[in-house]
């Protein structure tokens, strides 16, 4: 039993690292309308530029301002140069418009800092801790608190200040927000920033634990079965997801690969994405559309 | 009620051009199957042979199976390195535990297994709208790198992971010099490419194009959707299958389940981006240039060298132009290379009597 | 009125509701084959889901459709279009990215008789197919008077002309009821009177049984054999032009003098 609830905690802390990049998607989905498969990239761009400043001794406040500064500076030059040109085409076009821009981030991202393997060390010890017996990742604990706090402003800001109201506003209707004032070149800008602000920590966390390399923009194709049980415009639904993701990938890797040799944490949770699709295709948390003929 | 208009029916009575003159179509496609099947083979060096005209060949092929189902059908795949792999594992499994059957049917029977997974795998299509579709795509290609990779059965219980090709015989004829991999791979792929070109004209072209267009309306008028979109997935995979087998045998010279990764899979769309959507010819289009600008590159070494951008560094370029390019072609013309084609010969058919 | 013993198309007592809504409350009336019968009402009278529920797109909460000597509880629209029912939208469900030659030629789907894989070998029954049904085709576009259209893309042609062909190819069908909604939206007097006379054709030349919905009065009364007005779901008027015309309801709910 004992081992049950270590793997199963494993893979709920798992799943919070998830739900961090799913909720950037959120944003962006929810401002722009699109799943931006370069939001992967953009993870990798953060988390390397941070390392390769503070490997070249720069401050790492320092670094994380100037970082921020580059990811939403790149969001914004995205909306301009790609997102509105596009901007009446179906959402598979924009989605391979997305495809592009990750190549040319991940491009961009390896042949300015170049192509290495970069330790990232948050300060952080990651000796485990005992737990009511369980074993868990002092390092693990931290992340699932940060996404808490990020969650918890970014349900306060959405909810309770006007920018929020503003932002909520966009996503129902543009152009009825535009009707009532509301101007939506700013607030895509903010929620771009945000969305920026959280692929760093999100880039920052996974860099720690998996080293900053390029496999780090595949943290996207993890993404996706997480949007699409929690559904691409709710941030619980992010969460919820990502923990379902997280836990339910660690119990089949060891419980059902064990049978089937190993390694089916790569399709396991497109198989379960699949699955909640096909009972209901618009996700847990999503809304039908009510399509008027 | 206006009575017909019969004015566009009257005969031009200017210089014909080439399109309506039929004897210069005709020597003009003897022409080119002439340098195709024979000046190229014997003239051709083994570079330019092996390392540009048969990946060509292969991914204009992997891209028309794609533009079947994407371009044509508007059901996004983006598993099209699942499919090719399991054509090129069940050639394989084909050629080696049957020895008996010939080389064609191999290949054929390949083809169909692929058809079958293709057909497995694109099921969720009949609920699952437009985008959320490339989850079931993906979930493809995961599953079948990793059942390749686990179950030794499909490797002969090879323990290397890496096979090599078997030796490839047809009607006594061994395919083992550059050339006659060449012409191997050229004639299944003008085959498959005709028979292609027949199919999207035919009732079911018009159907995956009535169901991409606008599903809704064409379940209205009838169509039945499901058995469309079903037929899609099995007639590309089909394809694509084929195009895997060859991409094994006649390029790779080996079967290994990464050798089928996503990245492939994301080549092959980009084939079609850039080539053209809904189209077949674009699909040479696309292939030529997704095998000719990586060569382009590394022969600009020397100039780029003095930008300060090193060899090691050419993969990355490549990356950020494709990645441009896609996003250019997506804004400025989204029916791809074959669009720009035909504008361009549709203003040389006008010049110089554009003002 | 039109007894039910005669009708192609009858409707009994359907009920239909969207999350509480009521979009349409016990509606029954009757069409007669070979007539011409108009739906009108004031916006939002539940004329469009009317239609939806004819042939299939809704399923209404209670009541049941007959057409053709069947009775059908609930009805889809394949199953709708196999039985020869076809119909026209009120935003132009066209095939955009394909030619008006092809949007017609797709209308013949169900008159198919050969398989795929004959038509991509050309063998079998693939040519004699292929005349049949692109024969028909030309028929339908010449009476519609579409040719020099033939091979534009459907995306690029005006409102007006967009309308014709999919008129054109709801009658590639060859179907037994045509539905028909607002076909003259958008149009000016002259267009109106000419796209008038291509329903009349379609009634006509091609025997198809017509239920339009329609805005003009004018047109309705010129155009139509049978009338049903609808308000706020429910039926409130159905007979002949010239009595609908004069029924005192009917004028309320147009000058909006009760509710």
């Amino acid at each position: 039993m004992g081992f049950f609830l270590e793997v199963l905690v494993g893979g709920l802390l798992a799943g919070v690292m998830y739900s961090m990049v799913a909720i950037g998607f959120v944003l962006i989905y929810k401002a722009s309308g699109v799943f931006n498969f370069a939001q992967g990239s953009m993870v990798l761009f953060g988390a390397l530029t941070y390392v390769s400043l503070v490997e070249r001794h720069v401050k790492p406040v320092l670094a994380f301002g100037v970082t921020l500064g580059a990811l939403v500076l790149i969001a914004l030059l995205i909306g301009r140069l790609v997102l509105r040109p596009l901007v009446s085409r179906p959402p598979i076009v924009l989605f391979m418009a997305t495809l592009g821009l990750s190549f040319i981030l991940e491009g961009a991202a390896q042949l300015f800092w170049g192509a290495q393997v970069h330790g990232l060390d948050l300060g952080i010890d990651d000796k485990p801790l005992n737990v009511g017996g369980i074993m868990i990742s002092q390092f693990d604990i931290f992340a699932a608190a940060t996404a808490g706090v990020l969650v918890i402003g970014l349900s306060l800001l959405t909810n309770r200040t006007r920018l929020g109201l503003s932002l909520r506003a966009v996503a129902d209707d543009p152009l009825a927000a535009l009707a009532i004032g509301v101007r939506l070149p700013r607030v895509w800008a903010i929620v771009w920033a945000l969305a920026g602000f959280v692929s760093l920590v999100a880039g920052l966390l996974w860099g720690a634990r998996l080293g900053v390399q390029f496999s780090l923009s595949l943290v996207v194709l993890k993404a996706l079965p997480v949007l699409i049980i929690g559904g691409f415009s709710s941030i619980g639904g992010a969460i919820v997801g990502g923990l379902l993701i997280g836990a339910s990938e660690k119990l089949a890797e060891v419980y059902v690969g064990s049978l089937l040799g190993g390694g089916i944490e790569n399709w396991f949770p497109y198989l379960l994405a699949m699955l909640f699709l096909l009972a209901r295709p618009v996700g847990l948390f999503g809304e039908p559309a009510v399509e008027r003929v | 009620m206006s009575s017909p208009d019969t004015t566009l029916s009257a005969p031009r009575t200017f210089k014909p051009y080439p399109q309506q003159r039929p004897l210069l179509k005709v020597w003009l496609a003897a022409v080119l199957v002439l340098i195709a099947f024979v000046v190229v083979p014997v003239f051709g060096n083994d570079y330019w042979l092996n390392a540009i005209l048969i990946p060509f060949l292969v991914l204009s092929l992997a891209g028309l199976g794609l533009n079947l189902v994407t371009g044509y059908a508007g059901q996004l795949s983006l598993g099209s390195a699942a499919f090719m792999s399991v054509g090129a594992y069940a050639t394989y499994n084909l050629l080696v535990r049957v020895p008996a059957l010939p080389l064609a049917v191999d290949l054929l029977l390949g083809g169909l297994i692929s058809a079958v997974v293709g057909a497995l795998f694109g099921l969720p299509s009949l609920r699952i709208k437009g985008f959320y579709l490339i989850v079931s795509t993906l979930a493809a290609q995961f599953f079948v790198e990793w059942i390749f990779t686990r179950v030794s059965w499909f490797s002969n219980d090879d323990t290397s992971g890496v096979l090599s090709a078997p030796r490839l015989t047809a009607f006594g004829w061994k395919i083992d010099t550059p050339a006659a991999r060449y012409l191997f791979v050229l004639g299944v792929t003008s085959v498959l490419f005709i028979l292609a070109a027949r199919l999207v004209r035919s009732e079911l072209g018009r159907r995956w194009m009535a169901v991409r267009d606008m599903d809704t309306a064409a379940r209205v008028i009838g169509i039945p959707i499901g058995r469309t979109k079903l037929l899609a997935f099995a007639l590309s995979s089909f394809v694509t299958g084929i195009a895997g087998a060859l991409w094994a045998f006649a390029y790779l010279g080996t079967v290994e389940p990464h050798g089928f990764d996503l990245n492939l899979s994301f080549q092959v769309l980009f084939i079609i981006i850039i080539g053209g959507m809904s189209s077949i010819g674009g699909n040479f289009l696309g292939a030529a240039f997704i095998v000719l600008l990586p060569i382009l590159l590394s022969n600009a070494a020397g100039a780029l060298a003095t930008v300060g951008i090193e060899a090691g560094q050419l993969q990355n370029l490549q990356k950020i132009l494709f990645g441009t390019l896609i996003i250019v072609f997506l804004i400025k013309e989204p029916d791809g290379l074959a669009r720009l084609v035909q504008t361009v010969r549709n203003r040389l058919r006008d010049w110089p009597l554009r003002a | 009125m039109t007894t039910s013993s005669n009708a192609l198309l009858s409707l009994d007592h359907i009920s239909l509701s969207f999350k509480g809504v009521n979009a349409i409350t016990d509606i029954s009336f009757a069409v007669r084959a070979g007539e011409i019968c108009a739906l009108i009402g004031p916006n939002g009278a539940g004329k469009s889901s009317l239609l939806n529920v004819i042939n299939g797109v809704y399923q209404p909460q209670r009541g049941s459709v007959h057409f053709d000597g069947h009775a059908y509880r609930r009805m889809n629209p394949y199953h709708a279009a196999h039985s020869g029912i076809a119909r026209t939208f009120q935003n132009i469900a066209l095939f955009r990215r394909m030619s008006v030659l092809d949007n017609v030629l797709t209308g013949r789907n169900l008159h198919r008789r050969s398989t795929w894989l004959e038509q991509t070998l050309n063998v079998g029954r693939a040519r004699s197919d292929e005349t049949v049904q692109r024969s028909y085709a030309e028929v339908v576009i010449d009476a519609l008077d579409l040719q020099r259209y033939r091979h534009t893309t459907v995306g690029t042609l005006p409102y007006g002309v967009q309308k014709r062909v999919e008129l054109a190819r709801a009658l590639a069908a060859e179907p037994r009821l045509l539905l028909l909604d607002e076909p003259m939206a958008g149009m000016n007097a002259d267009e109106k009177h000419v796209m008038a006379g291509y329903v009349l054709d379609a009634n006509t030349q091609f025997g198809v049984t017509v239920v339009l919905i329609e805005h003009d009065i004018g047109v309705v009364m010129g155009l139509s054999d049978h009338v049903v007005v609808l308000d706020y779901g429910k039926k409130i008027a159905d007979g002949a032009p010239a009595e609908v015309r004069s029924n005192p309801d009917v004028l309320a709910a147009y000058l909006g003098t009760r509710h």
